[in-house]
């Protein structure tokens, strides 16, 4: 039952004492920072409206380098047949990997804490957006470490599983931002599949039940799709 | 203890493992031997439930491994073919985090890695990382991985391969003490280890078993028993072969070679288990010819092997 959690712990060991964790980190703090304190003191405003709206088209990146590796290497290497000899159930697998790269992308929010309470000292800031926000950027992180899983386990190639990841997390993303090519008849469904209107709903403060079942079908979605991939492998 | 029947694997529509049969008895070290590309690898790892088989079924005990694979991979330690482990960790680390994924309880961690390395010879390497270590190193580390939970069944793919000739004794030592108390199935192609180590020798021809019992009786059902090789000097081919055939007991001459310097070699091949030394001997006394080489090769495993394996490569 709890096998997962050696999976998981096993994952953030390797993660946080190889750099890779840390240069994701850093880098994803330099481009958010960057971006959105270089409008904010022209805007004058005290919120992270600003920070959340760059958040969907950055993680779409970021996330998949992250997980990029979770499958890849491990069939790369061969170190996954060891792993199915052991006694470990493929959910095991899959959800102690997709909690690491989960646990990661938490790991990677958490020093972006610092721009709310910072801002709350220089202006007055509104806190119910913003823990809407962050709870939709966990969601979102969620949602997209679940696809990266997904595109790891299908190549042997940690590059190709980056690019299918970060391909599938743009799609999503920018999706509802491409609905004049769409007939009218479908764009409900066309908006509806768009990760980024769910998380901006949920970043406004709002907390509606459809947005919150969108993001856990993407990763149940995701992660049963992983499964079928694995199995297609023996 | 282990019920294997009708096991088949295709590939595509390549057969590698075409309707095996086999039980393997608890206690019992079994060594498959086969040329390469014979299925060895395909059926080890369908045993320790990596690969889904085409056809057929594996039982372990009351298990069956579709229904029951959680409870066959706890009873199971697997050495695979290249030791393919997480070339980032360090020896300490993996093994560590392989007995927590096998359910070894906190309070017996640690004595069991101190047991293993000591068992293995892993204490000198155990801050070293993996990726580092050499390829005999590799496989004592994996070595310890298969045998973290003290398994019912090892199954190990060429374990000795890549080591030293001190370390295969030492690992074929272990593999003895094992095979006391528990089933150890290994494949490799070195005859002679597997004469050494195993009570029972399987040999695998694509994807077919072609020979299965212990060494003993592996020599006494093949059916040409001996090899007489001769060399002579002066001698003329056919009228080595007549007077060679002539003698009760051999069934077959063959011409090997003639060399310029006159010397003829015949290898003379015989079914009965009849020492024919001393006739050879008296009838080519009776000749002029010169002996320059006279020797008996038993039916060792290896010529057997080869019978076995040979005809259709």
């Amino acid at each position: 039952m709890w096998q997962f959690t050696h999976i998981l712990k096993k994952e953030l060991k390797d993660y946080f004492i190889s750099p890779i964790a840390y240069i994701v980190i850093s880098i994803f703090l330099i481009i958010t920072g960057w971006f959105f304190f270089s409008t904010f003191f022209l805007y004058d405003q005290a919120n992270m409206r600003g920070f959340f709206s760059l958040l969907p088209i950055i993680f779409s990146f970021v996330i998949p380098a992250i997980t990029m590796r979770l499958f890849s290497e491990e069939l790369n290497i061969g170190s996954y047949e060891i792993l199915l000899t052991m006694p470990v159930t493929f959910s095991d697998i899959i959800f102690g990997k997709f909690a690491a790269g989960f646990v990661v992308t938490g790991a990677m929010l958490l020093p972006t804490l610092a721009y709310p309470i910072s801002i709350a000292f220089i202006g007055d800031l509104d806190w119910g957006p913003v823990i809407g926000g962050y709870l939709g950027a966990l969601l979102l992180g969620g949602t997209f470490s679940a696809i990266g899983v997904f595109a790891s386990a299908l190549t042997h190639n940690q590059i190709i599983a980056f690019i299918m990841g970060s391909a599938i997390c743009f799609v999503l993303t920018l999706i509802d931002k491409m609905l004049f090519f769409f007939p009218e008849s479908i764009l409900n469904i066309i908006e509806y599949l768009g990760a980024d209107f769910h998380f901006r709903n949920i970043a406004r403060g709002i907390i509606d039940s459809r947005d919150l079942l969108y993001f856990i079908s993407v990763i149940f979605i995701s992660l049963y799709s992983t499964y079928l991939a694995l199995l297609k492998k023996e | 203890m282990i019920h294997v029947e009708n096991l088949t694997k295709y590939y595509d529509s390549f057969c590698a493992v075409d309707q095996i049969n086999i039980d393997i008895n608890k206690g019992e070290i079994l060594g498959l031997l086969g040329p390469n590309g014979a299925g060895k690898t395909t059926t080890l790892k369908m045993l320790t439930g990596y690969f889904k088989p085409s056809a057929g079924t594996i039982r372990f005990n009351d298990y069956d491994i579709e229904e029951n694979p959680l409870e066959i991979k706890q009873m199971i330690g697997y050495l695979p073919e290249s030791s393919p482990f997480y070339k980032g960790m360090l020896v300490y680390d993996y093994l560590e985090y392989v007995s927590k994924i096998k359910g070894i309880k906190p309070s017996d961690r640690h004595p069991r890695l101190r047991y293993l390395a000591d068992l293995c010879g892993l204490n000198h390497i155990m801050h070293k990382a993996i990726g580092e270590l050499s390829k005999g190193l590799n496989q004592r580390v994996g070595l310890a991985h298969a045998m973290m939970n003290d398994p019912e069944i090892l199954i190990l793919d060429e374990p000795t391969q890549g080591l030293d000739p001190n370390q295969i004794v030492e690992i074929r030592h272990i593999i003895k003490k094992i095979g006391q108390e528990k089933t150890v199935i290994f494949s490799t192609h070195i005859l002679s280890e597997a004469e050494a180590t195993c009570d029972r020798i399987v040999i695998i021809n694509q994807g077919k078993i072609v020979a299965d019992g212990n060494t003993a009786d592996l020599k006494q059902s093949s059916d040409q028993k001996t090899t007489i090789q001769l060399s002579l000097l002066n001698a003329k081919a056919e009228a080595v072969q007549n007077t060679l055939s002539a003698i009760e007991g051999i069934d077959k001459v063959e011409q090997i070679s003639k060399t310029d310097d006159g010397v003829l070699r015949v290898n003379a091949y015989s079914s009965s288990s009849a020492d024919l030394r001393e006739k050879i001997y008296t009838t080519i006394k009776a000749t002029d010819w010169v002996i320059i080489e006279f020797l008996q090769e038993a039916k060792t495993l290896e010529t057997i092997f080869r019978d076995l394996t040979r005809q259709i490569n």
